[in-house]
């Protein structure tokens, strides 16, 4: 069985890839149909998730764990979500509200508390690694926030040409950079998923 | 010019696997010897610690699903999973892992399963220990942080597909006085870890989790063929750069 998972992966893999490459028209079609079979399996594997997400915080009720209180709103919204979703629709102006009244506000929380933490971790950063890097990075985090940020008395001079040289160039240049690691990466770990070496599918 | 690409792109994919599998299965003298990153020497540490002090680790593989371009990260995290189950599968407490695509959770899940059964304890196996905790950046956060916070965890590993909200995790992590090892292919949240954690992985550091962590010869020769390809890399962006100066192209 692990055999044939292994065999199935890496011919779709194999299949996939080779269609980005040569431009054969069976090869492109092939291409898209395996790909759109991923896609309908990832929605299941949503379902899967939720289902799993159920299970746990079930089990947190029924042994009694910490936070077992969030675990039972997290259940009753769930159920909530879903049967007035089923029942009303997804585009129902109600459930919409009920929604975006509770999500997005508990998420713009989230952002805002996401400021402060970097604030705070900008702070630690000091103690934490006292060295030529730190000093500089924190340099470049406030000469480009006092360049963006509106000032009572105007932009300060000079400033506007510090944050392009900063942020266009030496920020440009050094991300790309990690961009190009990163996708060497990403390109051989697929590889090594492509070549059945590691298989997240079933185990080696 | 987008046959040209194409090709060129073949070429490259096809050169990587060739040194892939030349240096994977080609017997060598001695091991490659790679620097030292002390973010994995601290983690390799921990998982020790992890075990003889019946704690947990906690892996967070990130937000990256398997049918988009941000997969990959996640795949390495995987890798670095099963390396972990199978050495801490003696331990009272098992890795929990949590991930915020509902792929991701199953890989975990199946993942986790293989590591015990490969260690000879597939009983010792519980399913609740891959989870999804949301599928937006902040709620997959906020589910993630209680799992940091209460759940025993000596050490966490957030590997994968993030964006700047992977700072709320570390500070969690910090706050619980629990060690953190962090890399994520976003620049934007690689910013956010170098003032987060202690010791912070940038760019395909991410990638060389599996041969720091010993999971086999091929996670070594998978980093030897992107120092391979990186520095033909930079001869050719060097090489293009000089015949421009010239102005031969």
């Amino acid at each position: 069985m692990r055999i044939l998972a292994a065999g199935i992966a890496i011919a779709s893999g194999l299949l996939v890839l080779l269609g980005y490459f040569v431009p054969l028209e069976t090869l492109l079609e092939i291409r898209l149909l395996l790909v759109q079979w991923a896609i309908i399996l990832a929605a299941v594997a949503v379902l899967v998730g939720v289902l799993n997400l159920l299970g746990v915080h079930w089990h947190k009720i029924r042994t009694r764990q910490k936070g077992t209180a969030y675990s039972i709103l997290l259940i009753v919204s769930l159920f909530a979500s879903a049967i007035l979703g089923i029942v009303l629709g997804t585009n129902n102006p109600t459930l919409e509200f009920f929604l975006e009244a509770i999500i997005i506000p508990a998420e713009a929380a989230l952002m805002a508390l996401l400021a402060v933490t970097l604030v705070y971790a900008s702070a630690r950063l000091l103690r934490r690694r006292v060295d030529l890097m730190t000093f500089i990075f924190l340099g470049v985090v406030v000469v480009i926030l006092l360049a963006a940020t509106p000032l009572p008395f105007g932009k300060i001079p000079g400033a506007a040409f510090i944050e392009w040289l900063l942020r266009d160039n030496f920020a440009t240049a050094g991300s790309r950079g990690i961009l190009i690691g990163v996708a060497l990466g990403a390109l051989t770990t697929g590889l090594r998923v492509l070549f059945g070496i590691d298989r997240p599918y079933g185990g080696n | 010019m987008s046959n040209i690409i194409e090709l060129t792109g073949l070429v490259v994919v096809l050169i990587a696997a060739g040194l892939l599998l030349g240096l994977t299965f080609i017997r060598r003298k001695a091991p490659p010897v790679f620097r030292e990153i002390p973010a994995y020497t601290r983690f390799k540490r921990a998982i020790g610690i992890s075990v003889e002090d019946g704690t947990r680790l906690h892996v967070s593989l990130g937000r990256g699903g398997l049918q988009t371009p941000r997969g990959a990260p996640a795949l390495a995290g995987l890798a670095m999973l099963r390396h972990l189950t199978e050495q801490t599968s003696v331990s009272d407490e098992p890795p929990i892992v949590t991930s915020g695509a509902g792929d991701l959770a199953i890989l975990s899940r199946d993942t986790l399963q293989a590591g015990y059964k490969a260690a000879g304890a597939e009983d010792l196996y519980n399913p609740a220990t891959g989870r999804l905790t949301g599928l937006t950046p902040y709620s997959y956060v906020a589910g993630a942080i209680p799992a940091i916070r209460d759940e025993d965890v000596s050490a966490n590993a957030f590997i994968g597909h993030f964006g700047p909200e992977v700072a709320l995790l570390t500070d969690a992590a910090d706050r619980a006085n629990r060690l953190a090892v962090a890399a994520a292919d976003d620049p934007a949240a690689q910013a956010v870890l170098y003032a987060g954690v202690d010791d912070p992985l940038i760019g395909e550091e991410l990638f060389a989790a599996g041969a720091y962590l010993n999971a086999g010869i091929s996670h070594q020769a998978s980093l030897q063929v992107q120092d391979i390809l990186r520095w033909a890399i930079i001869l050719i962006l060097l090489g293009g750069s000089a015949l421009k100066l010239l102005g031969v192209i």
